[in-house]
């Protein structure tokens, strides 16, 4: 007979034969075995958080950053609860998570015990799947197919919710199968007639324009590469989502910038105006579509993506592809090479006409600001920020709202697995945990947290984690005073009724920083931004950077609700031609 | 009118909605039943009925038949979100009208009076293989299989004749000659 483990023993076996080398966690009565067992396992290293919603976010950030599953350890009750935000955060953007909760012992389950709930219950609709495991003949076997469900197919996250006495039990240990990779549901299933059919398109297209996502990020880096050779070999315009930022580098002239309610004029026009649409692991969410009737009327539509239900869910689309997209763009570039019709350079020539349309609309400097030497624009904050950073691989991650738009408009990235960002779920509070989470994967790398103050002190806490693992985040909080997008949606649509929009006793975010033990630093003049920012990356330890900006800068441009993508609110520079008159603004 | 001060779009047209019956083939585990019903709640789809049970005891398979109604894009994604979940098997779909394809629901009705109105509802639910379960001086239990506006009929047509309590199944179905589902 084999030998017989505890079900905590149980689980560090899975962590381990699943090569897990951190989790981020927090204890409590219903996982005290689990936590007992950690210190026989010395390959897996505990992050403790200060709430579990950090855990489940610094897990997130860990998994985008590095392209491993994000391992989250709580307890029942409350524990489990904490960490929904962070679940249904991760179901949104696709991130692999696995989350392990303890639960009260399987006697006292439905008794209401204390620090009960009913955890599988409430995380079914936020988790692609999970389990309580009542049986621990079950639980190894259920811990190695947790691992597959977050990571195969569309990732997203799971739990395993373990009953205390099961933790205590003992039986066998089974190794987890070794499984041929994309096995299971919603795989490859595409064939080459519709890889035929797409370059049929691609090569009849005069106005075609490439939309990617964060498919592309979720493929892995190789995708990355595949998407860069696929659309220099047809040179077709390129728009990313906010999720998509860094598959295609940010500063290459094929880039038309992001597109969508805060995308660039170029590449919302584009949209508007193409005749051929190639959407690369996105999923249309309406952020993105604006109005759905007028979304891309002249087009044909077509829809690589690995999940089928997302596809015809909003948009129907002419061509679908269900597909990993590094695998379909590796057999279109495949094909497209073994052709030798000259379609390389006859459809270059095709779309020249559109390639100077775009060109117009970017002359139109949509991303621009009227920049201040008495204030610091927040524009101009990202844009020194990018300047002063770019020479050195650099991670961001942002809280949600103006600053989130600003970073995604004006940081550039090159890379994939750089940029870190709630889009989904648009969770304020996530970038700070986040950025612990990608420091933990990147310990050498610089990781910065662009924020805005309002999120940034829904967790806050956190920043005591990052002090006691040495971990040199930088929080560069785009500080307004107000709760930016909030306060610009009410400028826009309410009337200005600034309701309960503004912070008015704010922290002293360099005292707070001191609190924790890490450093302040704060600016308020223009002229000072570049040293303090340098001082900011030079310092060796977390810093939070309180970056006084104009408090009535708004985010432009903008898709107003309910409009196409061809009726954009630009700004302050257009309002003088006339774009938007007092009346335009109403209509908002 | 369409509220311009929403954050989010305006609702486009929905299409015709048609009537489906969808059956999924599930893992019969503890749970189940809620992740399928909670799919079509939480993205607002109805459930008109539902029938479930294990129709496997060694594979530990049940059938669920859910009868819903949603345009053709609702009921592409019901099917594709429901075939997303982990437990779920094989996921079937026709419409009401399919000629290929029987559905069923069964009722039991309990009928209280006298001989009189005992007879008259018997003979009523002749069309209907009426099965006697039950039978008493004032009172008679009848089993009956029919379409669900059958049923209803029946049911509005009996009140008066006695009918004092109604239990129906929901749908289920099982297709025509040799075919099964795929």
């Amino acid at each position: 007979m084999s030998k017989l483990f505890t079900g905590a023993e149980i689980v560090f076996k899975c962590l381990e034969d699943q090569s897990v080398e951190f989790i981020f966690g927090y204890p409590g009565g219903a996982v005290l075995p689990i936590y007992d067992e950690l210190k026989n396992h010395s390959s897996i290293k505990h992050i403790l958080v200060r709430h579990e919603q950090g855990a489940g976010h610094a897990a997130e950030g860990y998994a985008r950053s590095s392209g491993k599953p994000g391992v989250v350890l709580v307890t029942s009750g409350p524990g489990a609860t904490n960490v929904v935000t962070a679940l249904t955060d991760a179901y949104m953007d696709s991130v692999p998570l696995v989350c392990i909760s303890g639960q009260v012992p399987t006697h006292l389950i439905g008794t209401d015990a204390f620090q009960e709930c009913d955890t599988t219950g409430i995380t079914r609709p936020c988790t692609k799947h999970n389990w309580l495991v009542k049986d621990i003949k079950d639980l190894s076997k259920v811990m190695h197919e947790a691992f597959r469900v977050a990571t195969t197919g569309r990732p997203g996250p799971v739990l395993v919710d373990i009953p205390k006495d099961i933790q205590f039990a003992k039986s066998n240990y089974s190794k987890p199968k070794i499984e041929k990779k994309l096995n299971g549901k919603a795989m490859n299933k595409f064939s080459h007639n519709e890889i035929d059919q797409l370059i049929k398109l691609i090569s009849k297209a005069k106005k075609p324009v490439v939309y990617t996502g964060g498919g592309v990020i979720n493929s892995g880096p190789k995708a990355s590469d595949t998407l860069k050779e696929f659309v220099r070999l047809i040179g077709f315009p390129i728009t990313s989502t906010l999720q998509g930022l860094g598959a295609f580098p940010g500063d290459d002239n094929q880039f038309i910038g992001m597109l969508g309610m805060h995308g660039t004029y170029e590449a919302n026009n584009a949209m508007h105006d193409c005749d051929l649409l190639i959407n690369v692991g996105a999923r249309f969410d309406d952020r993105i579509t604006g109005k759905i009737d007028e979304f891309s009327p002249k087009s044909k539509k077509v829809h690589i993506d690995i999940d089928p239900s997302s596809i015809n869910k909003i948009i129907k689309v002419d061509l679908a592809i269900v597909g990993d997209v590094n695998e379909v763009l590796k057999s279109v570039i495949k094909r497209i090479n073994k052709r030798k019709n000259g379609l390389k350079t006859s459809n270059k020539q095709n779309i020249s006409k559109w390639w100077e349309q775009i060109e117009k609309w970017r002359s139109k400097n949509s991303l621009g600001f009227i920049n201040s030497e008495e204030t610091i624009k927040p524009q101009h904050a990202v844009q020194r920020l990018y300047e002063l950073t770019k020479n050195q691989d650099t991670y961001i991650t942002t809280e949600v709202g103006q600053h989130q738009m600003w970073a995604a408009q004006h940081y550039k990235f090159n890379k994939p697995n750089r940029w870190m960002t709630s889009g989904g779920l648009g969770t304020m509070g996530y970038g700070l945990p986040a950025a612990v989470g990608v420091q933990i994967a990147h310990p050498d790398k610089l990781v910065i947290d662009i924020a805005g103050e309002a999120s940034v002190l829904m967790t806050m806490q956190e920043m005591s984690t990052a002090v006691q693992y040495n971990l040199p985040i930088k929080i560069f909080v785009l500080n307004n005073q107000y709760m930016g997008m909030v306060r610009q949606w009410q400028e826009l649509l309410h009337e200005k009724n600034y309701s309960e929009s503004y912070s008015e006793a704010l922290p002293d975010f360099v005292k707070l920083a001191e609190a924790y033990g890490c450093k302040g630093i704060k600016v308020n003049k223009p002229d000072e931004l570049d040293s303090k920012i340098k001082e900011m990356i030079d310092y060796n330890g977390p810093v939070i950077f309180d970056c006084q900006v104009d408090p009535n800068e708004n985010c432009f441009p903008m898709i107003p609700s309910g409009k196409p993508h061809n009726q954009m609110i630009l700004g302050p520079n257009d309002e003088k031609d006339n774009k938007i008159t007092g009346k335009g603004k109403t209509l908002v | 009118m369409p509220n311009p001060k929403s954050a989010y779009s305006i609702p486009t047209k929905a299409g015709k909605s048609d009537t489906h019956i969808i059956v999924v083939w599930v893992d019969n585990e503890a749970g189940v039943l809620a992740r399928v019903v909670g799919l079509f709640s939480g993205r607002g789809y109805n459930i008109e009925s539902l029938a479930v049970a294990e129709i496997d005891a060694i594979k530990n398979i049940s059938r669920i038949t859910i009868v819903t109604t949603g345009t053709p894009q609702v009921i592409d994604q019901i099917k594709l979100q429901l075939k997303k979940l982990v437990p779920v098997h094989k996921v079937a779909d026709f419409k009401r009208e399919d000629k290929k394809v029987i559905f069923k629901e069964m009722a039991l009705l309990k009928i209280v009076g006298n001989k009189k109105k005992i007879n008259y509802c018997l003979k009523s639910c002749k069309l209907f293989n009426p099965v006697i379960l039950d039978k008493s001086n004032k009172s008679v239990v009848i089993q009956i299989t029919a379409l669900r506006r059958e049923i209803d009929k029946m049911s509005k047509k009996l009140k008066s004749q006695g009918l004092v309590s109604t239990s129906r199944t929901g749908a289920i179905a099982m297709t025509r000659g040799s075919e099964i589902f795929k």
